[in-house]
């Protein structure tokens, strides 16, 4: 079972690209191996620094140029109307030939995109030295009143001082739907957590706990009213669980 | 969320791409256009943003190595041949971007559109291997490569400055 450790192996431990049984098998080997840990580390820290350097470009306003013209979408979507339709009128068609059940529906589109959005976020901002957060927690009147102004509901970080994490401040993120805001907490051990918080379409359903792995990030996530949340860490399950609980008591 | 949107949505990320793969702002948007108007051209199904993503970067793929190809078949290209950035006031950032641009510049084109696939756009090895029409163990060959060789141009090591004109 235990295939050889490969090159291909350690990119793709740098890159969070290992399942939960490679990985460990992969850190078992770096542990016995350390002169490769070096070079893992500089890959990392490549892609860190590709980040810094290029990441501005997502932040900066879309020359106009660039956005499809609105008339050509219609014709699009009319395509994809027609396309669909099709496709469904081949599924249940499928479905009463075969007579067998039909398959799970896929979750709902912000069930699947909530934590990687967030669990992406959380990859970006954490590793930051200098500049984890846009508005640290000693400013945390501002703090809250920005940010629940640009997502146009009351929004306040929950307090997570008993689970010893302490607020490190915020930032504004373009997310799917518009914007969206992400809370940083760190403890003593400067392990770092996010929480991030989408606004909801209005008709959205609240849902239950839920959890998803994202390249070795571990992310709770659910919707409670007007807002989405996943708080996303690395210490593990067990405390994600522990904490995300204590977050959603705090709402 | 309409096609279209959906198109949009990956604007940010498709100029994120252009930009350290060109070393050029304009340059990147001319290809994001390009890229966008392509896209739209060759829209026919539904496509899921799972699968939006690798199919909009095989389109600019094709069209960056077009455009090379067009431009005279230089494959990479000699240090001394880079524009000067203009200095900003954040200076220390300005030279990163700088450094970098100049670092993947000296990496062979297809070492580059995998390295910046992977680590900077996070696609997965077979995202990354769809996007660039390649098995995914030649994206994993072209991984390792473009990693030791940035790494040894970041620290300044000596590597090849020869400028390769295929013929």
């Amino acid at each position: 079972m235990n295939a050889p450790i490969s090159d291909d192996d350690l990119h793709a431990y740098a890159d969070n690209r290992l399942d939960a049984a490679r990985l460990t098998q992969v850190e078992g080997w770096l542990a016995a191996h350390p002169e490769h840990r070096g070079q893992v580390d500089a890959w990392r820290s490549q892609s860190a620094r590709l980040h810094r350097a290029y990441d501005a470009v997502l932040d900066q306003p879309v020359p106009a140029r660039l956005m499809p013209a609105a008339n050509q979408s219609r014709w699009f979507e009319m395509r994809r109307v027609a396309f669909v339709g099709w496709l469904m009128l081949g599924t249940v068609i499928g479905f009463m030939l075969r007579g067998e059940p039909a398959r799970q529906a896929p979750p709902a589109q912000a069930g699947v995109s909530l934590p990687h959005m967030a669990a992406v976020a959380h990859a970006v901002y954490t590793p930051e030295v200098r500049h984890p957060v846009e508005v640290g927690a000693d400013q945390e009147a501002h703090l809250v009143g920005w940010l629940s102004k640009r997502l146009g509901a009351e929004l306040k970080p929950p307090r997570l001082d008993e689970a010893g994490y302490r607020l490190v401040g915020g930032r504004l993120l373009p997310g799917e739907r518009g914007e969206v805001a992400q809370f940083m907490y760190e403890n003593a051990a400067k392990n770092r957590l996010t929480l991030y918080v989408q606004p909801q379409a209005a008709q959205a359903a609240d849902a239950s706990f839920r959890y998803a792995n994202e390249k070795g990030i571990d992310v709770f996530y659910w919707i409670d009213g007007r807002f989405g949340y996943a708080l996303s860490g690395s210490t593990g399950r067990e405390d994600m669980l522990r904490l995300a609980t204590l977050v959603y008591r705090q709402r | 969320m309409s096609s279209r949107d959906a198109i949009v949505a990956e604007i940010p990320r498709l100029r994120r791409y252009a930009r350290a793969l060109t070393g050029n702002a304009d340059q990147a948007d001319d290809l994001v256009q390009d890229t966008l108007e392509r896209a739209l051209e060759k829209w026919r199904l539904w496509h899921s943003a799972r699968e939006l993503r690798p199919w909009l970067f095989s389109i600019m793929h094709n069209l960056f190595v077009d455009s090379r190809r067009r431009a005279g078949r230089i494959d990479y290209c000699d240090a001394d041949e880079l524009d000067e950035v203009p200095q900003r006031s954040q200076a220390g950032d300005a030279l990163e971007l700088r450094d970098l641009d100049r670092a993947l510049a000296l990496l062979p084109t297809e070492q580059r559109e995998v390295l910046l696939l992977v680590g900077l756009e996070e696609l997965s090895y077979a995202e990354a291997a769809r996007s660039l029409g390649v098995p995914q163990g030649t994206v994993m060959s072209r991984l390792s490569r473009a990693r030791s060789r940035l790494q040894s141009i970041l620290n300044g090591e000596a590597v090849p400055q020869l400028k390769v004109v295929k013929t």
